[in-house]
C-alpha cells in the first residue's frame, strides 16, 4: 500500500516557474530514486508529494486517494531529512517518540516501538543521548528511526548521505537497500549523485530544469537513454560526446562513447590521440585522450595498463555501442 | 597585564571601599562617632522599619517585570517573526523604548499618560463617563512602576528572542509537520526549548537592572510606598546621611542580586531544557 501518482504537476515561486508539468507513477513497493543536477527542483517534487509546499496546479494521488490538498500529517508519509532535522533538545529515545505522541498512542505501545526501531538501527545504547552527542551516521538513523515508526505509507529522503563521509556514504547506502528489502515500503530518494541512483533504485526518474527526462530502470537509462541529457549524467566517467565532422559521417548532428565501451591500441585504430592524464584506480585506469579536432575523450582502460603522460594511441568505438542525437538532443536509433 | 590591574581596580576599589565603609560608623550627620561599627550597621538596616517592605517590593518588581517581559516578548517575538508589510520599520520602532532614559519616560508616563488629571488614561476614563478617573500612583503605586519598567524592558526580550527564533532551523518546523505536530505542539515542544538559552539570559540581564531601578520610582514620587532596597540606600544616604548604614544595604543588595538571578535562572533551566 503505498503507490503515488502525480498529474500535472506544476509548482512556481511566485513568477519562478521550477517543476513546469510532471506525470509519474510510482508503483507501491518500489524504490524510486530522483535524480538532476543541483537546483532542477529535486526537493521541491519531494516536498510536493509530502504536502510541505502546495501544488500551483495538478493532482497528487496517495494509494489512487486525492491528497492534492490533504495536510502533511495526514498523507501518512514519513521523511528524512537532509539536515537530518532531530530536535536538538531531545534525546533519541524522545525524537523517535515524537510522532507517536503526537499520534497521541499510549505509553507502553510507543516504548515498545521505539525500542523495536532502535534495535532494528542498532541505537539501543544511545537512547539517551543527545543528538549533538552522536556521530553523523548514527544521526541519520535516528532520523531513519523517527521515519520507520510511523510505519507510513511510503518514504521520502532529501539526499540524506550528502552529510557523510565517503566511507560511512557507501555503508548507509547499503544499509537503507537493507531496509527496502526488509519493509517492502515504497522508497523515494533524492539525490545529485548518480552512482547512488544507479546502485540503489528500482528505477530512476532523470531530472533537468523541473522537467521529466526519463523514468526507467537504472539499465534501461544505461542502455537506452531517451536524450543527450541522460546519456551524459547516467554512467561514470560519463559519456563522450562527438559532434561536428565526425559525426557527419555517421549522418547526426552529435554522437555519444561511453569510456568503457571504447577499444585502446598503441598501434592502430579509428581516432589517434595522445594521453592527457592518466588516472591509475588498481581496478581501472581513466585515460583522458586529447584527439586532435575531437576534443578530449575519457578512456576506460585495464588497471594495469602501463600508459602515461604524452604516449600515442588509437582509439576505436565499439559497433553498435555509439549512441546518435539529433540537433535537439533526442536520440536516434543506435549505430 | 597593566590593563588587567586598572581594570581590576576599576572594578574592585568601589566595592572595596563600600564593603569597608559598611562596617564603619560613618553619619555625616554624627561627625564625632567613628571608628568601627561591627556589624551593627546591618543590624539596624535589617531592623529599619522599611527594610522588610522595600525587601518585598524589590522582589515582586523583579519578578513581576521578568514574567511579563519574558511571556509578552515571546509572543511579540513570534509575531515579528512573521511575514509583513514594513516589518523592517516595525522592528525599528520596537525597539525605542528601550533608548529612552528611564527618567525622561518616567515624567512621560506620570503626566502624559497615568496623570490622574490630565493623563491619556484620565482622558479616556472621562470619555466613557467616569468622573474620577482612577490614580494610578496613590492607588497601585508599585503596579505602576511595575508597568513603567516592563514597558521599557519588553524591546530587549522580544528582540533577543526573535534574534533566537530566527536561528531556528526550518526543517525542523518540516519535520515536526511531517510528525503530525500542530501549531501548539511546535510552539511547545520545538520553540520554546529552542528559546530556553535566551529566556535565561533575558533573566539574568533584567535582574541585574531590575534590583537597580531607581529613576522610575523617584520621579513618580512613590518611594514611600512602592520603594525597593535601591531606594532605601538612597534614603539612608540622602534623608539620614548614613553612609555606613547605606553601604551595608548596598552589600545586601549585591547578595540578593546573585541570590534571585541564580535561583530564577536554575528555575528556568530545569523546566525548559528538560
Ligand atoms: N521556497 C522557495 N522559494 C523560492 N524559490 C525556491 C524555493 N525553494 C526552491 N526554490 C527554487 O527552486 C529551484 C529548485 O530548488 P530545489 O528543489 O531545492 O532543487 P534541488 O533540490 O534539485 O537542488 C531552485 O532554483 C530554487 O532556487
Ligand atoms: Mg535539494
Amino acid at each position: 500500500m503505498g503507490s503515488i501518482t502525480l498529474e500535472h504537476v506544476n509548482k512556481s515561486f511566485g513568477t519562478h516557474q521550477v517543476i513546469p508539468d510532471v506525470n509519474l507513477t510510482i508503483e507501491d513497493g518500489d524504490f524510486v530514486v530522483f535524480v538532476g543536477p543541483s537546483g532542477c527542483g529535486k526537493s521541491t517534487l519531494l516536498r510536493l508529494i509530502a504536502g510541505l509546499e502546495d501544488t500551483s496546479s495538478g493532482r497528487i494521488l496517495l494509494d489512487g486517494q486525492d491528497m492534492t490538498d490533504a495536510g502533511p500529517a495526514k498523507r501518512g508519509l514519513a521523511m528524512v531529512f537532509q539536515s537530518y532535522a532531530l530536535y536538538p533538545h531531545m534525546n533519541v529515545y524522545n525524537n523517535i517518540a515524537f510522532p507517536l505522541k503526537m499520534a497521541k498512542l499510549d505509553k507502553a505501545t510507543i516504548d515498545a516501538k521505539v525500542k523495536d526501531a532502535a534495535r532494528i538501527l542498532n541505537l539501543t545504547e544511545y537512547l539517551e543521548r543527545k543528538p549533538r552527542q552522536l556521530s553523523g551516521g548514527q544521526r541519520q538513523r535516528v532520523a531513519i528511526g523517527r521515519a520507520i515508526v510511523r510505519e507510513p505509507i511510503a518514504f521520502l529522503f532529501d539526499e540524506p548521505l550528502s552529510n557523510l563521509d565517503a566511507a560511512l556514504r557507501v555503508n548507509m547506502r547499503l544499509e537503507i537497500s537493507e531496509l527496502h528489502q526488509q519493509l517492502k515500503t515504497t522508497m523515494v530518494y533524492v539525490t545529485h549523485d548518480q552512482v547512488e541512483a544507479m546502485t540503489m533504485a528500482d528505477k530512476i526518474v532523470v531530472l533537468n530544469a523541473g522537467r521529466v527526462e526519463q523514468f526507467g530502470t537504472p539499465m534501461e537509462l544505461y542502455r537506452t537513454p531517451a536524450n543527450r541529457f541522460v546519456a551524459g549524467f547516467i554512467g561514470s566517467p560519463r559519456m563522450n560526446f562527438v559532434d561536428g565532422a565526425e559525426a557527419t559521417k555517421y549522418g547526426v548532428h552529435a554522437i555519444g562513447v561511453r569510456p568503457e565501451h571504447i577499444t585502446l591500441s598503441t598501434t592502430e585504430g579509428a581516432w589517434a590521440g595522445e594521453v592527457g592524464v592518466a588516472e591509475h584506480l588498481g581496478s581501472d585506469t581513466f585515460l583522458h585522450v586529447t584527439c586532435g579536432p575531437l576534443g578530449t575523450l575519457t578512456v576506460r582502460a585495464e588497471g594495469e595498463k602501463p600508459l602515461s603522460h604524452g604516449d600515442k594511441v588509437w582509439l576505436t568505438p565499439q559497433p553498435g555501442r555509439i549512441y546518435r542525437f539529433d540537433k535537439d538532443g533526442r536520440t536516434l536509433a543506435a549505430a | 597585564m597593566p590593563s588587567v590591574l586598572v581594570l581590576s581596580g576599576w572594578a574592585f576599589i568601589p566595592l572595596a571601599l563600600t564593603f569597608y565603609f559598611a562596617f564603619l560608623s560613618y553619619n555625616l550627620q554624627d561627625p564625632e562617632n567613628t571608628g568601627w561599627a561591627g556589624l551593627s550597621n546591618f543590624y539596624y538596616f535589617f531592623k529599619d522599619p522599611f527594610f522588610v517592605k522595600d525587601l518585598i517590593n524589590t522582589i515582586v518588581l523583579v519578578v513581576g517585570v521578568i514574567v511579563t517581559t519574558v511571556v509578552g516578548g515571546v509572543f511579540l517575538a513570534l509575531l515579528l517573526d512573521q511575514k509583513f508589510w514594513g516589518r523592517g520599520i516595525v522592528r525599528l520602532l520596537v525597539i525605542a523604548p528601550f533608548f529612552i532614559m528611564p527618567t525622561v519616560s518616567s515624567l512621560v508616563w506620570k503626566n502624559l499618560i497615568m496623570h490622574p488629571v490630565f493623563g491619556l488614561t484620565a482622558e479616556i476614563q472621562r470619555f466613557f463617563g467616569e468622573h474620577q478617573p482612577f490614580d494610578w500612583f496613590g492607588r497601585a503605586p508599585l503596579f505602576s512602576v511595575g508597568l513603567i519598567v516592563a514597558w521599557q524592558w519588553l524591546p530587549y526580550a522580544a528582540l533577543i528572542l526573535l534574534t533566537a527564533l530566527q536561528s531556528l532551523d526550518e526543517e525542523q518546523k518540516d519535520a515536526a509537520q511531517m510528525d503530525g505536530a500542530n501549531a501548539v505542539n511546535y510552539f511547545w515542544h520545538i520553540v520554546l526549548p529552542h528559546l530556553a538559552r535566551p529566556i535565561t539570559v533575558v533573566i539574568l540581564i533584567e535582574t541585574i537592572f531590575i534590583l537597580n531601578v531607581f529613576a522610575e520610582i523617584k520621579v513618580t514620587s512613590v518611594g514611600g510606598f512602592a520603594g525597593n532596597l535601591t531606594y532605601l540606600v538612597f534614603s539612608q544616604l540622602n534623608d539620614a546621611n548614613d553612609v555606613g548604614m547605606a553601604a551595608a544595604g548596598g552589600l545586601v543588595a549585591v547578595v540578593l542580586a546573585n541570590i534571585v538571578s541564580a535561583l530564577l535562572v536554575r528555575f528556568v533551566g530545569k523546566n525548559l531544557e528538560a
